[in-house]
């Protein structure tokens, strides 16, 4: 089975990232690392093509310079990865991303693609879906288990209550929850190996993309503003005099939990 | 980029931005190892400490990920470069002393010899095993009465027709009561060799030593071999003398070098964190003269060891370090270490004492890191002859 893995690197979540002024767009550093969520859908791909002898390729769109989270995913046992890096995709949005992603999975064939629900940096979720619709494959969502065989692809998909069980036949998109399995250190000789690993890199142009097709240009999103989250109001002490209890449940009822 | 740098820039955990000296797959590494000591190390560790335990199944989950012999070549290991090497004692240390030196009795005392002077049939038999945590190592050298002079080991060994026979007692011996072979050193009528002993072989003990106050979360036992029997093969065949024990202390030094700045990162981080937070007077801990004073001679120091580890590491990879050289990071990164894990220890007053912050244990642990590997007073003595030309040992 051909297994490729949307993989996202974003700034280092440790140290808080600025947006440009101008855009609201996260400015990227030189070094960015892989996208924790994005650990879920690599070990996933990793346990399937285990089972089915199978290959994992990684997917990025990512500015050059950085290829430190590409290279933890691979040290993790992907085979290859394809980086899409081209300074005129600078300000894709959800649609164009999702475009350019088709284009790159879509030219190195494919019977599933895996995604993280949404990126830790720009949140907006919807990638995953979007990609779908440019492969013209089913899309199945919130996964936290997965099983691929004989052509059908078959979830555990997250509920508030439970799992509903979804399938679909292969190929199919499915995105995977974070915190469902341990991802898998990468080992030493991972580490080691990765670097020999094959990367490609390719331009929107590689893919058939003008510059007024991706990036600002080719995105009908336009992020107007941006405000900061309120800071968060202190909270109340309550004294204990032997008689708190009253007061905290009045508190709880107050706030109907009771 | 915004050139000017304001105080509030700096990174407290990592002021000279020593990070930027690491390539990517050295920053890959050192973060994996980072985030197993997290998730698997750390919140287990004070009690390992306080039980006076090291969990045997830890090896395993060490050799999985690459950790045993992580440095050599060939036969399961990884084969990381020297510096990696250190990237991954610091961040063991960092958790716990005792578990990184499990990994360097493991990788530089035990696997080292026979990978450098072990036969083709020695490592293949042993290494793959050790690599992977599945047969645990130790070294024995020091024994009751010959401590920093290991020449004047008693421990012996002598031909009876092809086999031969030990007998002698060696001490502090890490790992030793949870080994499945041990790298005995003793003398012979040629002078001293190393054997690979099974520790399953008829005559030989392992006592564990109760009663430590340091290094809690290691063994260290005492190995007893009585008319010990081993084939002829059983010897390491590639070195005669005291250089071949002498040679694997050099490959676990480096690695401590490095380790013993991931206990001071800890501590300083521990302490920082606490004198910000810790309020008396109306006021952080932090913001009196003599509690910031603390605080910037523990980050210096934590700094400037980073960097003579990373500097040594470097030469090591170019094949340009030598042991004087790394008797200079032994000696003081690791008085450095002990006297950043006691201050620390100060800042946090009365919690200092507690196993509830790792502070008071890399504090005793660093004393047996200050002894073991050649004590601090060796590696002066050792700098002292290759500054002076004159040899002040006994
Ligand atoms: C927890 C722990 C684990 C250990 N693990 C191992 C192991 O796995 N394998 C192994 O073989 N050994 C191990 N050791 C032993 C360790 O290497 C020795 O303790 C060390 O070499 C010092 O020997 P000693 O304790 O006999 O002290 P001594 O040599 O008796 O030294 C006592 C004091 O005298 C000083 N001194 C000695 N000679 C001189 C001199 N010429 N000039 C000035 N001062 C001198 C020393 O510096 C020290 O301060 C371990 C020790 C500890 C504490």
């Amino acid at each position: 089975m051909k297994i490729a893995v949307c993989a996202k690197q974003i700034p280092d979540p440790a140290t808080p990232y600025d947006l440009d002024p101008d855009h609201h767009w996260v400015v990227r550093p030189d070094d960015q690392v892989l996208d924790d969520t994005d650990r879920y859908g690599v070990e996933i791909g990793l346990q399937l093509a285990e089972a089915s002898e199978g290959t994992v390729t990684l997917f990025s769109m990512s500015p050059a310079g950085t290829l430190q989270g590409i290279r933890q995913a691979l040290a993790m046992g992907a085979d290859k990865a394809v980086v899409i890096s081209d300074p005129a995709l600078k300000g894709s949005d959800a649609a164009v991303t999702a475009k350019v992603l088709a284009a790159a999975i879509e030219r190195e064939g494919y019977d599933l693609v895996i995604a993280g629900t949404e990126s830790t940096d720009g949140y907006t979720g919807v990638v995953p879906q979007m990609l779908a619709e440019h492969l013209g494959v089913p899309s199945l969502t919130f996964a936290k288990h997965v099983e691929a065989a004989d052509g059908t692809l078959r979830i555990h998909r997250q509920t508030p209550e439970g799992y509903d069980v979804v399938e679909a036949a292969l190929p199919a998109v499915v995105t995977v929850t974070a915190g469902v399995v341990e991802p898998r250190y990468p080992t030493f000789k991972g580490i080691m190996q990765a670097k020999q690993k094959p990367v490609e890199e390719l331009s929107a142009a590689d893919l058939g993309f003008g510059a007024d097709d991706v990036g600002a240009a080719g995105s009908g999103t336009v992020v107007e503003g941006v405000t900061p989250v309120p800071a968060r109001q202190a909270g109340e002490i309550v004294e204990d005099d032997g008689e708190a209890y009253l007061k905290i449940l009045e508190i709880l009822e107050r706030a109907k939990v009771i | 980029m915004g050139a000017t740098i304001r105080p509030g820039d700096h990174d407290p955990l990592d002021f000279l931005g020593i990070d930027a000296l690491l390539d990517d797959e050295e920053r890959l590494l050192r973060d994996t190892v980072r985030r197993f000591v997290a998730e698997r190390i750390l919140p287990d560790v004070a009690t390992w400490f306080e039980r006076g335990t090291f969990p045997k199944e830890m090896a395993k989950e060490m050799g999985a990920l690459g950790l045993l012999g992580m440095h050599l070549e060939g036969y399961g290991c990884a084969g990381t470069t020297a510096t990696q090497y250190g990237l991954a004692c610091t961040e063991l240390e960092y958790g716990d002393s005792g578990v990184r030196s499990f990994v360097s009795v493991q990788g530089s005392l035990a696997m080292f010899p026979i990978w450098a002077f072990g036969s083709e049939e020695q490592k293949r038999q042993w290494l793959p095993p050790m690599a992977a945590g599945e047969a645990i190592g130790c070294f024995g050298l020091t024994e009751p009465d010959a401590g920093s002079d290991p020449g004047s080991m008693r421990t012996h060994a002598r031909r009876d027709g092809p086999d031969w026979i030990l007998n002698g007692t060696k001490m502090w011996i890490t790992n030793g009561s949870i080994a499945d072979v041990a790298v005995v050193w003793a003398q012979t009528d040629e002078g001293i060799r190393g054997f690979v002993v099974p520790t399953d072989t008829p005559g030989f003990t392992a006592n564990e030593v109760g009663g430590k106050m340091s290094l809690r979360a290691s063994i260290t036992s005492e190995l007893v071999l009585t008319d010990v029997r081993l084939p002829g093969d059983a010897v390491l065949p590639g070195v005669v003398g005291l250089k071949g024990p002498l040679s694997c202390l050099n490959e676990a030094r480096f690695g401590i070098l490095f380790g013993a700045m991931g206990a001071a990162r800890a501590c300083y981080e521990a302490a920082l964190g606490y004198a910000r937070e810790r309020i008396q007077f109306s006021k952080p801990i932090a913001s009196f003269q003599l509690t910031q004073r603390k605080l910037v001679e523990m980050m210096v120091a934590v700094n400037r060891g980073m960097l003579v580890a990373l500097h040594l590491g470097r030469r090591r990879d170019a094949g340009t370090l030598t042991a004087e050289q790394v008797s200079f990071g032994k000696f003081d990164n690791v008085r450095q270490a002990l006297e950043v894990a006691r201050t620390a220890r100060s800042i946090l007053g009365a919690n200092g004492i507690t196993l509830e912050y790792p502070v008071i244990r890399h504090m005793t642990n660093l004393e047996s890191v200050y002894t073991y590997e050649g004590t601090n007073e060796i590696h002066t003595l050792v700098l002292g002859e290759a500054i002076t030309g004159i040899s002040a040992f006994g």
